[in-house]
């Protein structure tokens, strides 16, 4: 293609021009993108506060500051602060193994760290009962030594560190294979030790990469639904997470109270989405 | 053992930990599922998934999956087009809020969608004259699965149009062609992997689809029970062997549908690369 054909036809441009929409087929096209988008998205997000605030924010307050939604909420803060920064060491380990060294096998790797996502949430929750519920592998074990796991807090976490399992390996992964290994390997040459070349090279480097594998590893950890659904068993105040407890109310026809919860994990998203937007600026400024 | 000359340290201990959690977190707990099912004998197996109300279940959550990633690649598409191609008030507002299904806990999607498509509710009660109803039917499990796969078409295609050289819609529209022709032509063979893998990536995550999808469907049985449900349902039976053979089942699909989104993502960086080096060469 010589760049005579490329050029000419700028010559030619009026108005619209040859590579692009006419302005009343333009706007029609906004206008249908927009209305989907509508439908499908923003009306769904304004229905949860909506819904939350239609009975005043005394009735708000108070399905916020309901015993059992504070320990749901407990609940769900001790599970994605023991996930998150598990999946996050594990993260790094092993974007550090995939991506400094070559090995067999690397590819088959990234495809099994990659499986979580393609399994069912329900099946997800389902492994763990078929492991330790009890008529499970370690049933007998568990029941004899008085160990709760299924319908306790203990699958609760193992649930989320499943469903969290692939987000901060993904991120780091790609990330640390365009930087290459020449960074470390200077320090390395020049006397510094593995865990300061970790420390003041490899860390800087993919911190804005690592974060937002974190905010995604939390948001999913904070809102999982189905894994934790099948191995909590729904104990009120015990073993019920936010989503759980939103679930719960909106069955006892308390839609109120249901969205008023809701609208904590609303505002998770919301967060989530405008920090995941302003940490991407600053993983593409990096490159 | 297999590592290359290389004077980075951790190589044993970092993949030496990621093998350990890899196989303590994902692979012995997805191993239960198999060597459970395989305690069971062929008949019992085969009687479980094939049920007739199990059977309800794979069509309507394979139809709906279907649907849904039908409607997402069309509507994904323009959305992704839109984007980056027009300008509009609040277009990064609206970009950002694209990701909202993967921000928002799907226990929420679910009681909201439910909400607003019910026959008194903001977009229900709009069809509801029509004859359309939608929550408490199929057509609800279709709406819940494609507000959950939207995002993977719409950030599958962005990229790649993004990408997209300008001079080959000049070069097509100065030899001749028209809009349409240089969309159907030009454009289209380009993204159309993109478009495919956003398709599938929606379907995939679609088909084991369980919290935005049980508070709008209804849950009648052979109508609309999805298949993730039925796994609930048999379990909260004590039917263990049950819900187990079910996930193996829908296990071998998903991994054979991850087999093929993996064979088209490979395809798809096949067709793409050619755009890139002309637009390099191009003098500024």
């Amino acid at each position: 293609m010589t760049s005579q054909a490329i050029t000419l036809p700028r010559v030619y441009q009026v108005d619209a021009g040859p590579t692009s929409e006419s302005t009343p087929f333009r706007r029609l096209l906004i206008v249908v993108a927009l209305t989907f988008l509508a439908a499908f998205l923003w009306l769904p997000l304004a229905a949860v506060f909506v819904g939350a605030l239609r009975e005043g924010l005394g009735v708000y307050w108070e399905a916020l500051t309901d015993p059992d939604a504070l320990s749901a909420i407990k609940l769900t803060v001790i599970a994605a602060l023991i996930s998150v920064p598990v999946n996050m060491v594990f993260g790094i380990a092993a974007a550090w193994a995939i991506a400094k060294f070559e090995f067999r096998g690397k590819s088959l790797l990234i495809t099994l760290i990659d499986l979580p996502f393609s399994v069912s949430p329900v099946i997800a929750g389902l492994l763990f009962v078929l492991l330790f519920g009890s008529h499970g592998w370690f049933g007998e074990f568990l029941a004899e030594h008085n160990i709760r796991i299924v319908f306790a807090v203990p699958a609760i976490v193992l649930a989320t560190l499943f469903v969290t399992f692939p987000f901060v390996a993904r991120e780091l992964i790609p990330l640390m294979q365009e930087q290459g290994t020449e960074e470390e390997e200077a320090a390395i040459v020049l006397g510094a030790s593995g865990w300061q070349t970790f420390w003041h090279i490899t860390l800087p480097n993919i911190r804005w990469g690592l974060l937002y594998g974190v905010i995604l590893c939390n948001a999913r950890a904070m809102g999982e639904f189905g894994a934790v659904s099948v191995v909590s068993g729904h104990i009120r105040g015990l073993t019920n997470t936010i989503p759980l407890h939103v679930e719960i109310l909106y069955n006892e026809y308390n839609a109120t109270a249901a969205f008023a919860v809701a609208t904590l994990l609303a505002f998770l998203a919301l967060g989530t989405l405008a920090a995941k937007t302003l940490v991407a600026r600053h993983l593409r400024g990096h490159h | 053992m297999f590592r290359q000359s290389n004077v980075l340290p951790g190589f044993n201990i970092s993949l030496g930990f990621t093998i350990f959690y890899l196989s303590l977190v994902v692979l012995i707990p997805l191993s239960a599922v198999f060597l459970k099912s395989f305690t069971l004998t062929w008949d019992q197996f085969w009687a479980a998934v094939t049920a007739p109300r199990v059977l309800a279940s794979y069509r309507l959550t394979f139809g709906a999956s279907l649907v849904a990633a039908s409607i997402n690649a069309v509507f994904g598409l323009l959305v992704a087009w839109v984007l980056v191609r027009y300008e509009f008030p609040a277009k990064k507002l609206v970009d950002a809020l694209v990701d909202l299904p993967f921000a928002l806990p799907t226990a929420v999607a679910g009681i909201t969608l439910a909400t607003i498509y019910a026959k008194n509710g903001w977009v229900g009660q709009f069809l509801a004259p029509l004859g359309i109803k939608v929550a408490f039917t199929p057509l609800g499990v279709v709406v819940a699965l494609t507000f959950i796969g939207l995002p993977f078409v719409v950030r599958t295609i962005q990229p790649i149009l993004e990408d997209f050289p300008k001079e080959m819609e000049e070069a097509a529209a100065s030899l001749g062609a028209t809009r349409v022709q240089t969309f159907v032509m030009v454009i289209l063979p380009s993204i159309g992997p993109a478009v495919l893998t956003g398709f599938a990536l929606a379907f995939a995550r679609a088909i084991g689809e369980y919290g935005s999808v049980i508070f709008i469907a209804g849950n009648i049985p052979m109508v609309s029970e999805i298949t993730p449900l039925m796994i609930v349902t048999k379990l909260e039976q004590y039917d263990e062997a049950g819900a187990t053979s079910i996930a193996a089942a829908m296990l071998v699909a998903s991994f054979l549908l991850l087999l093929g989104i993996n064979l088209l993502q490979a395809w798809s960086s096949r067709v793409l690369p050619p755009a890139a080096p002309d637009q390099q060469e191009e003098p500024a």
